[in-house]
């Protein structure tokens, strides 16, 4: 699958909820509807939310480590204005801003 | 010293002294020790594994410690050339110094006068096993995994490390297929010491970037 982020595109990662049954989501709650900044594309994985159930479909996913401002993801962040927070993100959750 | 709990002194024998009994850490049945016994023994009575094989690789995976790492990071501090070719390529690099690193994807984050590198993994407890063993307790517990993430520098003051406020701060989440690498700062006054001796100051948690490497 070719990368459809560049390194520095502003994106935004979705805000959904899994659909039920439950699957073992890799995007942690706390970085959901935030806005950030592809910092590389890693590579092309399984999709771990498939994975954990077994079920393999051959399909890959890319996924992206995308940086986010400290002070743009936590309310009243106590620390440099500049401190980051990178974060692995499938393409799944990406959406284009 | 009278108290009998005290076992700073010799005592003499005597039948009815019950010593506090340590809880053996292996004495409840839990359902995923079940799981893991049941599917052991399935697949070694199918013969599709053997007891010896599952024994060796519990020994490799126990054989592998921050020594590893902290010979890379040595390596890293003396060979300028390495230290490029180990954030550009880390398998390769690894590889040069004969450690495999397996199936792991690693990616090396150098720290610098004007950033200071931490991992996490908020979702479970990915780690660089591989090259580092197995990782600690506090890494895996809720605290720090909810913690540094929102608050890191009171989380690294807590570890005795303060960072200046004007060099950022990157968390990084470790949580999918990548796996991190923290390269710490070479301390100042270790000019004259030898790759062994550098690796003899870099510990586990210098790797992880909850502290910065010291002399003392």
């Amino acid at each position: 699958m070719m990368a459809d982020y560049e390194v520095g595109q502003k994106v935004k990662i979705c805000s959904h909820w899994p659909p039920s049954p439950p699957t073992h989501c890799r995007t942690p709650h706390y970085i959901r509807g935030c806005l950030g900044t592809i910092e590389r594309y890693c590579g092309d994985f399984e999709n771990p939310e498939e994975l954990a159930f077994g079920r393999k479909n051959g399909r890959k996913l890319a996924l992206y480590r995308v940086r986010f401002l400290q002070k743009d993801v936590w309310k009243g962040y106590e620390g440099n204005l500049n401190d980051r927070i990178e974060i692995e993100i499938y393409e799944t959750w990406l959406e284009k801003v | 010293m009278s108290d009998s709990q005290n076992h700073g002194h010799m005592h003499p024998y005597d039948p009815d002294h019950q010593h506090p009994l340590q809880p053996d850490h292996d004495d409840t049945m839990t359902y995923y020790k079940l799981m893991e016994s049941a599917v052991r023994h399935l697949l070694i009575d199918k013969k599709l594994i053997t007891a010896e094989q599952i024994r060796k690789k519990v020994e490799e995976m126990d054989s592998r410690t921050p020594v590893n790492g902290a010979k890379i990071v040595a390596r890293a501090w003396i060979d300028e050339e390495y230290k490029r070719r180990l954030i550009a390529n880390p398998k390769e690099a690894i590889g040069e110094l004969g450690h495999d690193i397996g199936p792991l994807n690693l990616i090396v984050l150098e720290n610098t006068k004007k950033v200071h590198n931490v991992v996490v993994c908020t979702l479970c407890s990915c780690y660089p096993r591989w090259i580092l063993g197995l990782p600690p307790d506090w890494y895996k517990s809720r605290e720090y995994r909810s913690r540094v993430v929102a608050r890191p520098r009171s989380v690294l003051e807590e570890f005795g490390t303060v960072i200046a406020s004007e060099r950022e701060v990157r968390v990084h989440d470790s949580t999918a297929d990548m796996r991190y690498l923290v390269l710490p700062m070479r301390p100042s006054g270790t000019e004259k010491m030898k790759e062994d001796e550098l690796a003899g100051l870099v510990g586990r948690d210098a790797m992880i970037g909850v502290v910065e490497v010291s002399l003392s």
